[in-house]
């Protein structure tokens, strides 16, 4: 096929690109080249718009055993095993079919988890839906969820915890972020590189079909019979066969017969080989015709294209064939040979014994564009963080506040969803989902690990650096307060069209704001993904930085939950609030004004915070931990007394500051705040920790038999406050309750 | 009136269940059958009278309801 | 005693029973792949949860002809004991060792939670442990755990105590309000006649250390421990 400028063009590539495709190459590239250049230089695989800022993002420390650029992150926990963990972004595919979207999404982080030698143990999510005034957000949410259930649930990977955001940025573009961590003997580690002249590379997995083919093959390509079929863009998971896959993976582990292995993902069978033949220093040589396949009449490009799912590459050792296949035959799986390691630094591709594509691997990756592109602070950035508090008069009636807030989608009790998730397969989730963190016990240990995902978008809209840089501190507040030491983070920064300046302005701030927070609390980047374009008639949705983190318990006794417990026992606040009511959910879902400076963390306060309260939670007198963050300090008390077990009563006096307003008071998002409980007789204790940490601490009230009340401002029954947080999101769900 | 709705998958698309059932009647020595492809049967009433905009009507729920057109086909059939 | 755990492809509580049974109880368990069917030198089958076989077309209905079933059903047949749990539970059903089918539940979502069971009859080898009509908390994690069954095999299982479990509220009223799944009855586990087969949605094996919130599961496998040695 002649390449033309418009085949050219459909391939995403710019006549700059293609110019660097010749010259790289010395010759013009191919139909099935072209292919490969167009995806292996897409933004998707060569972060060409967002490189030269990923930068200086701190990697390393002592627990880091793998950083970014393999699968996926891995961190020390201890006693000989590691946690490998990474999220994604499955946001475009989750809009056009939620179901099949949401549920590859899941399917794709849990082979990145599983090629590394680890079993899955975790699975998280973050999703962010415009709001239940689109018609759309109630299928939208539905069929995310189910999706990811239904491909989780059947894999025996427990989901256990997630994040869920409304706003109407993002109407159009949906975001599921999913994540998941797995459990490694530290020694049993296993990488996606190539080595060894002559070893053989072995296709495992599902057959390879026309799934997923990116848009420029369908306008390009001819159809073949059934033409007026849309050839499907949207792949289909297949949970079963991936647990099949897991199961065998984990078996061909415990042997010595393979020296790498690779997740066919996105880009498939293309990236997967050109990034196994980087890593390794070597070539790799495929013959098309022993790929497994679903349909008749595949080409080349088809093949190497597809983003068909459940598939996985293998260099093997010589010799060693026939002891891999046994393994993949007994679990019902294609299993072939499909190609060697070659010397010569190059991607080769044959078909009927002819060379159809041949690329030296440098040009697919180092040779790939990188963009410095033009970033410009929006017009509109000031104008939305003015905010005149005159003009926001003082509630009547806080009860009505509190409650409407407690009933808020952003803030009200994901149970209807995270009911549909199985979060308590494989019998170690000790912190299921509903509370800061989730906590997970490593079996054989007397050590768990603990999982949280963050992000204020709102935050993020009205000051990129600020939102990005406490979405990162927010993380590892969360872990604290569960008890956990924060180890390592991996982030999935969505973002809108990296083309305009203002949406690069929003990047590169977003981006300095998490590498402050990861600077000063001492938790580095493992691994990540950066979602781009995620844009529809020019509307981008709110900066996006979300960010998973993992940490450590070292004793399970320690583990720390955010309920009150039981009547009689002293509340306190650790941390001061400040005045300011910017970007708090209460300015904007009782007020209707997403405005305001956005709170900022002060890292050095943050830094005492963290070490304070896991100081004291390790002395063992703490009886519950919270954080504040959406709805400020009296929806996290409300939180708080809300134990799934039983309401527990909250008598509290905020005193009077003179500086601050009631409603900044109760509903202010002041970063570095911690709500614990205990017994008054252990009060010395903290008081002692925390003087000597700097921490502010303020003695607020009481556990209670009864009622909900905090003194002058808020006086209501348990009863209301429950049904608020518990029974608002469903209705809204199913499409039976008006917002 | 009547009309039979069957939604299928779209021709390409993996059926996992088709497949997953193709591989117990293999194993059921059931060696002849070489596919099966799983999809739904509905069975609406409609209260319309004969010869209105139903046809319309009726491809417009497949489409925006009960198939996903970027995954699915489906087939009306009216009594 | 000796329990064999069958392993299906796509089960994936195997781990979890094998875990209770060998580290909390103490037991001797060994997995069985689906395709080797030696049941010689068991004690107990345990069939667990999961996604047989995806669960596709129906739950278990795939799984019900792997190899191994056959001889579970002579193993059955033979008075062994045979627990199934969960997607265990429907593939007994399917198989015809237990009456009744599991459908999908009656909202049609996946439930995961806690939930609090009567405890219909004590006088089981799997129950012995547990108090008449006591009201124990179990986690479920189904699809399609709606049992049904038709009202004159209703009143048959009825008449021969063959329900075992009922959901019920944490006062112990068998009511509609403590039905997750639209179970005839709230039916939530039954046993064959024989006394030997039982099969439950709830999963005692994800409550039985305290770490994990509750023991109550712990009960139903020491039940049949104890009940094995006495015999």
């Amino acid at each position: 096929m002649e390449i033309t400028a418009e085949l050219v063009a459909e391939h995403g590539l710019s006549t700059d690109e293609y110019e660097r495709v010749v010259k790289e190459l010395g010759r013009e590239p191919n139909y099935v080249e072209l292919g490969i250049f167009s995806v292996m230089w897409s933004e998707h695989c060569s972060y060409k718009s967002s490189r030269v800022h990923l930068k200086g993002f701190p990697t390393t420390g002592p627990q880091v055993i793998e950083g970014p650029g393999e699968n996926a992150g891995v961190v020390d926990i201890g006693e000989g095993l590691a946690c490998v963990f990474k999220m994604e972004s499955h946001n475009h595919p989750s809009f056009i079919e939620p179901y099949q979207g949401a549920a590859t999404g899941v399917g794709g982080i849990m082979r990145d988890i599983f090629t590394m030698g680890a079993r899955p143990v975790a699975n998280l999510n973050s999703l962010f839906f415009g709001t239940f005034q689109h018609k759309k957000t109630p299928y939208l949410i539905d069929g995310v969820v189910a999706g990811i259930a239904g491909y989780g649930n059947c894999m025996g990977v427990p989901t256990v915890g997630g994040a869920l955001y409304l706003n109407d940025s993002y109407s159009g573009n949906c975001l599921v972020n999913v994540m998941t961590a797995g459990i490694v003997k530290t020694d049993k580690i296993f990488k996606g590189t190539a080595t060894g002249t002559g070893n053989p590379i072995i296709y495992v997995g599902s057959k390879t079909g026309r799934d997923g083919i990116h848009g420029a093959t369908m306008a390009s390509d001819v159809f073949g019979e059934g033409g007026e079929e849309r050839r499907p863009t949207v792949q289909v998971g297949d949970p079963f066969t991936e647990k099949l896959l897991l199961e065998a993976c984990l078996e061909l582990f415990k042997t010595d017969y393979i020296v790498g292995i690779q997740d066919m993902g996105a880009a498939g069978l293309t990236s997967s080989s050109v990034e196994m033949a980087s890593r390794g220093g070597a070539g790799i040589e495929i013959d098309m015709d022993r790929i497994p396949r679903r349909e008749e009449g595949m080409t080349s490009y088809e093949l190497l294209l597809s983003e068909s799912q459940e598939r996985m590459l293998i260099v093997a050792k010589q010799g060693m064939e026939d002891k891999v296949k046994a393994i993949f035959t007994k679990w019902d799986l294609d299993c072939e040979v499909v190609g060697k390691v070659i010397k010569e630094e190059t991607v080769r591709i044959l078909e009927g014994g002819q060379i159809v594509a041949d690329i030296p691997v440098t040009i697919l990756t180092e040779s790939a564009p990188q963009y410095d592109r033009p970033a410009e602070k929006p017009a509109w950035q000031d104008t939305v963080q003015a905010l005149d508090m005159g003009s926001v008069p003082a509630p009547d009636d806080y009860n009505e506040v509190l409650l409407r807030l407690l009933a808020s989608p952003n803030i009200s009790s994901r149970e209807s969803i995270y009911s549909q998730f199985d979060f308590m397969v494989r019998s170690d989730t000790v912190v299921s989902p509903g509370s800061d963190a989730a906590v997970v016990r490593i079996k054989g240990t007397n050590r768990s690990i603990a999982l949280t995902v963050d992000c204020n978008p709102l935050h993020c809209y009205l000051d990129p650096r600020a939102g990005a840089s406490a979405a990162v501190a927010e993380a590892a507040r969360n872990l604290v307060v569960s008890g956990a030491r924060p180890l390592a983070l991996t982030d999935c920064l969505n973002f809108g069209n990296p083309e305009r300046p203002e949406i690069m302005w929003q990047f590169r701030e977003a981006i300095a704001g998490i590498k402050a927070s990861c600077h000063a609390l001492n938790v580095p980047v493992i691994g990540g993904n950066v979602s781009l374009y995620n844009e529809t008639r020019g509307e981008g949705i709110y900066p996006t930085p979300s960010i998973g983190m993992l940490g450590l318990i070292e004793d399970n006794s320690l583990i720390t939950r955010q309920w009150f417990q039981e009547a009689g026992h002293v509340i306190a606040l650790l941390g001061s609030t400040r005045p300011g009511l910017g970007g708090t959910e209460y300015l904007r879902s009782i007020h209707g004004l997403e405005q305001g400076v956005a709170p900022k963390v002060n890292l050095e306060e943050e830094k005492s915070l963290h070490k304070a309260c896991l100081e004291v939670i390790k002395t063992g007198i703490i009886l519950s931990a919270h954080d504040c963050s959406e709805g400020g300090l009296a929806v996290a008390l409300a939180e708080a007394a809300l134990n799934p077990t039983g309401p527990v009563g909250v008598d509290v006096d905020l005193g009077v500051t003179p500086n601050l307003r009631s409603d900044e008071l109760l509903f202010a998002e002041t970063h570095g705040r911690i709500i614990l409980s205990l017994t008054e007789n252990n009060l010395s204790i903290l008081e002692g920790i925390c003087a000597a940490h700097g921490v502010p601490l303020q003695v607020i009230g009481r556990t209670v038999e009864h009622g909900f009340a905090v003194k002058g401002l808020i006086n209501t029954s348990l009863k209301s406050l429950e049904s608020a947080f518990r029974d608002s999101l469903s209705p809204l769900i199913r499409g039976e309750a008006t917002p | 009136m009547k009309a039979k709705v069957y939604v299928t998958l779209k021709k390409g698309v993996l059926d996992p269940q088709g497949r997953a059932v193709l591989g117990a009647l293999k194993h059921m020595d059931f060696d002849e059958v070489t596919d099966v492809r799983i999809g739904k049967f509905m069975e609406l009433e409609l209260d319309v009278p004969e010869g209105g905009d139903e046809d319309k009507r009726l491809a417009e729920m497949c489409e925006r309801l009960l198939a996903n057109p970027v995954i699915e086909n489906y087939r009306i059939e009216r009594d | 005693m000796r329990f064999g755990i069958l392993v299906f492809p796509g089960s994936n509580c195997d781990h979890d029973c094998y875990h209770v049974l060998k580290h909390v109880m103490g037991q001797d368990v060994r997995y069985i792949w689906h395709k080797d069917g030696d049941l010689k030198g068991f004690d107990c089958l345990v069939l667990p949860g999961g996604f047989s076989y995806g669960d596709y077309l129906r739950t278990g209905s795939i799984a019900r002809f792997s190899p191994v079933m056959d001889d579970v059903v002579s193993f059955a047949n033979k008075g062994g004991l045979v627990l199934g749990i969960c997607n265990g539970f429907q593939i007994l059903t399917e198989s015809g060792l237990l009456p009744g089918v599991l459908m999908m539940n009656k909202d049609l979502k996946f439930i995961c939670s806690d939930v609090n069971l009567k405890v219909e009859n004590n006088s089981t080898v799997f129950t012995s442990g547990y108090k008449a009509g006591e009201v124990i908390s179990l986690p479920i994690a189904h699809g399609d755990g709606n049992f049904f069954i038709d009202g004159p095999e209703l009143a048959a299982l009825r008449d021969r105590d063959g329900v075992v479990f009922t959901y019920s509220t944490a006062e112990g009223e068998v009511s509609p309000e403590a039905n997750p799944n639209g179970s005839v009855d709230n039916i939530a586990g039954i046993i064959n006649k024989a006394g030997n087969v039982l099969g439950l949605m709830p999963h005692p094996e994800r409550a039985s250390e305290s770490i994990l919130g509750g023991e109550d599961g712990r009960v139903l496998f020491q039940s049949i421990i104890e009940g094995f040695v006495l015999s």
